[in-house]
């Protein structure tokens, strides 16, 4: 097509074709009627080896303590604050998409919103194992909370781990009721359609009782406006806290202002990385390419050029900045991340995420289904990087050098980490089969001539 | 049919343009319990059926500022009245580093009351047990039909005019739903043997797991493992060592801390010659040194170091300490005969502390100015 002939008075269709509402219902529906496919089990196979693993070294990791980590002075935050970070990103794609597109009326969300939020609550759950395993007592997790207790003593509420602690149980539940509350009209359309006796009981306690009342749409819209209203601001300060567990300390390399916005920008990154990577599966297996279209794929990358540029920016400017501070231990760090013992790991993590997602400049490359694939897959790497370099190479090398050390990671960091994407996958596996995995109501609200002519 | 009530007469449309239209007429006639059932919300219904605005927005308000205002004044409880505790070296109340707790618990209790309120308030949910369900019409508005609804509670409800009208607008398949008449009433759920059965078998198995979890298995390995670790403890015997005591002999020639051994012992004129008094002639440094004469040094050296000892010839009276002999004497001197002692005077190194003793000079060397005045002091 010539570039002129694009109209943007009209918003393009975000449904291809006009399919009618209950070939909607069917398609959505259709892996939940199935029994599972070949292909599902053996995945599903795959991420529970992996999920198993992770359990044995947690296990392992709970009966001998961290001393089988490779965590150690002066490198205390190992593989674990590198996981937490990394998933706690992941985790923000979810939100931004169905909050702040929400807002931002992007009607295009709509396809990948439900999926979307359903991954943010798998990884911040596997986000929100590391911290817990890292406190090295596992069974006493109360003690981050503030409970009344007979010690008289309650949380440090000046400190950013406790502010991190408020922060991801609050997104996660915020996170979860958003995605319940999305899922309740599909839920009664569900009951209403299944045969079966058990599925119908189930269906029928978790719809509440929904009956797609008009007065009752009215307030359940306000309400999705007010929680879309709240999680726009919680997404952005759920990774400002955890750039806060950073930036509030004085390490060079960390004690620096540029650092939420920076990690905010590279939450969406990733997130929005591992959104794309699944969905490439996900419209292929259940049929849904004409709902998760590739327009919105192309949207999520032209996404992942903003971002990505964004983390680039920061990477530069944090440079420019330990020069122009003139403070020798802040230029030592970037030189040393630059040079130093960790240089792999920096440059791997400059490739991945500031060269390659450039070429998504490309439309050719952002409409390609393996070439994208390709490009999530390295730019979710170069993320993981990025919290590494910044954990490892401050912690490894600050102020003294007598006080310097190496960290080398050990088989059970690795197998926890291995395990972390078992459980996410495993549960993505789990949700497609018991759950739409697109909003059916909102769906059928956005294919043309769903809504009254005129209006 | 005599047990079954007519609860509404229902009328399925096929687009959304029909059910605005359906529903604007029916709001037009005057009808007040009605309802209109549409897979998904159709935009200017709320218009077409005259609804008013929700006020959930006054409820979130209120959940908002509830837990804004809670979250900080229980953080300002904390620091300021139970426990306060300096940390970092601010203020006891940091309001700046309250901002994220309360912000977040602002965004939860939001977040939650929110949808509670709709869910419970508002829509009276859970409740499976409405005539609309399991009809045919709700299975249609489930799925692609747009649904009218006029219940049998309205004033102005008859049952041939509301079926002739709902036609009138463009209605299809139009239906009666009724009810039972038991479902009018209520029944009394939660006195139920099988409810209060499974209550009282939940309370069993959470207190008992509980106890359990928290008076057995904490104690159990590896949770105990903190509390039984290998360590030393004072006046305990430990595994570590071969003769089972915690407490081991210092190793030969271990300093205790804070002491450092005296390099003149024995020799007053080395110690005169090398040793340079560290401290100023400052009015702090002539107070301290004050204090520590008149509770150490005065008993037998008198008041002003003149050797009017108070005690009375107890112990013998030491010369004075403004003779020419000690006035010449260099600071190392003074300071090496309170380190050792001299002829009878004992050693006061164990009372006195090494700059207190400095200072002790510096304030014999006061007195013996005062007591030698010139012309040129009196000013």
């Amino acid at each position: 097509m010539s570039s002129a002939a694009i109209d943007y008075t009209h918003e393009p269709p975000v449904v291809e074709g006009k399919p009618k509402a209950s070939e909607l219902d069917a398609t959505i529906a259709a892996p939940l009627d199935q029994f599972p496919s070949r292909t599902w089990w053996i995945l599903f196979a795959i991420t529970l080896s992996l999920l198993s693993i992770g359990v044995f070294c947690i296990g392992m990791t709970l009966y001998e303590g961290l001393g089988v980590w490779g965590v150690n002075q002066p490198v205390s935050w190992g593989f674990d604050i590198v996981n937490f970070v990394f998933w706690v990103g992941i985790g923000h794609a979810g939100t931004l998409i169905s909050a702040i597109l929400f807002l931002l009326r992007q009607r295009w969300r709509t396809g990948i919103a439900r999926f979307a939020e359903a991954m943010t609550i798998f990884a911040v759950m596997c986000a929100g194992l590391f911290p817990l395993l890292h406190t090295g007592r596992q069974w006493l997790p109360m003690y981050l909370t503030p409970y009344p207790n007979q010690h008289g003593l309650w949380v440090n509420f000046t400190s950013p781990l406790v502010w991190d602690v408020f922060a991801v149980s609050t997104y996660f539940t915020v996170s979860l009721v958003f995605w319940y509350i999305g899922l309740i009209p599909d839920l009664a359309t569900l009951r209403d359609r299944t045969t079966s006796k058990i599925k119908k009981t189930i269906y029928s306690i978790f719809s509440l009782g929904w009956r797609h009342s008009n007065r009752h749409w009215q307030h359940y819209e306000r309400a999705y406006l007010i929680l879309a209203g709240f999680a726009t601001p919680l997404v952005l300060s759920v990774h400002t806290i955890v750039s806060f567990d950073f930036a509030v300390s004085v390490l060079p390399g960390w004690h620096t202002t540029i650092f939420p916005p920076y990690f905010v920008a590279g939450a969406v990154f990733s997130g929005f990385a591992m959104v794309q990577n699944v969905l490439i599966f996900v419209r292929q297996a259940f049929n849904l390419k004409h709902i998760i279209m590739l327009d919105h794929l192309e949207k999520m990358n032209k996404i992942m050029i903003v971002t990505g540029s964004m983390v680039g920016y920061a990477y530069a400017m944090e440079f420019f900045i330990a020069w122009y501070s003139g403070n020798p231990f802040e230029q030592f760090v970037f030189l040393n991340r630059m040079l130093g013992p960790y240089a792999w790991a920096y440059w791997t993590m400059v490739s991945c995420n500031v060269i390659f997602p450039q070429l998504f400049w490309f439309k050719k490359i952002r409409r390609s289904i393996p070439l994208m694939f390709v490009i999530g897959i390295i730019v979710n790497i170069g993320m993981w990087f990025e919290r590494f370099v910044i954990v490892v190479t401050s912690l490894s090398r600050d102020f003294l050098p007598s006080s310097w050390g190496h960290y080398t990671p050990s088989l059970y960091d690795a197998g926890i980490l291995l395990g972390s994407f078992g459980l996410f996958f495993t549960l993505i596996l789990i949700f497609v089969r018991v759950l739409p995995v697109v909003s059916i109501s909102e769906v059928k609200a956005v294919v043309q001539g769903a809504q009254p002519s005129h209006h | 049919m005599t047990d079954k009530h007519l609860f509404s007469i229902t009328a399925l449309f096929d687009t959304p343009d029909e059910v605005i239209h359906a529903a604007h007429e029916t709001s037009q006639a005057g009808y007040a319990r009605y309802d209109v059932n549409t897979p998904y919300p159709v935009h200017g219904m709320d218009k077409a059926m005259k609804l008013k605005p929700t006020r959930l927005g006054v409820f979130s308000l209120a959940f908002g500022i509830l837990g804004a205002v809670s979250a900080v004044l229980f953080m300002s409880w904390v620091s300021l009245v139970d426990y306060p505790l300096i940390i970092g070296g601010k203020p006891f109340w940091s309001w700046p580093a309250f901002v994220p707790v309360a912000f977040e618990v602002t965004v939860l209790l939001v977040a939650v009351l929110t949808v509670v309120t709709m869910i419970v308030l508002f829509f009276k949910f859970p409740n499976n047990s409405h005539p609309l369900h399991d009809t045919p019409y709700m299975k249609r508005v489930s799925s692609d039909k747009f649904g009218v609804s006029i219940q049998a509670d309205d004033p102005k409800f008859n049952e041939r005019d509301v079926a002739a009208f709902l036609k009138k607008i463009g209605g299809k398949e139009i239906a009666s739903v009724y009810f039972d008449a038991e479902e009018l009433i209520t029944p009394r759920r939660l006195f139920e043997p099988k409810f209060l059965a499974i209550l009282a078998a939940t309370a069993l198995i959470v207190s008992g797991a509980t106890y359990v979890i928290f008076n057995q298995i904490m104690f159990m390995e590896p949770f105990s493992w903190m509390s039984t670790q290998v360590k030393l403890k004072p006046q305990r015997p430990s595994e570590l060592f071969k003769d089972g005591i915690g407490m081991q002999r210092p190793v030969a020639g271990t300093v205790a801390r804070g002491f450092i051994p005296y390099a003149f012992a024995g020799k007053p004129d080395l110690a005169g010659k090398n040793l340079v008094n560290p401290l100023p002639m400052t009015k702090e440094v002539i107070e301290r040194g004050k204090s520590k004469y008149l509770t150490y040094c005065s008993p037998c050296h008198g008041n002003f170091g003149a050797g009017d000892s108070r005690l009375r010839g107890q112990f013998p009276n030491p010369p004075t300490l403004h003779s020419d002999k000690v006035r010449t004497w260099p600071d190392g001197n003074l300071y090496h005969v309170m380190t050792e002692g001299q002829n009878v005077m004992p050693s006061y190194a164990a009372q006195i502390s090494r700059d207190d003793r400095w200072a002790v000079v510096n304030y014999i060397r006061v007195m013996q100015r005062a007591h030698n005045a010139k012309e040129s002091d009196l000013k």
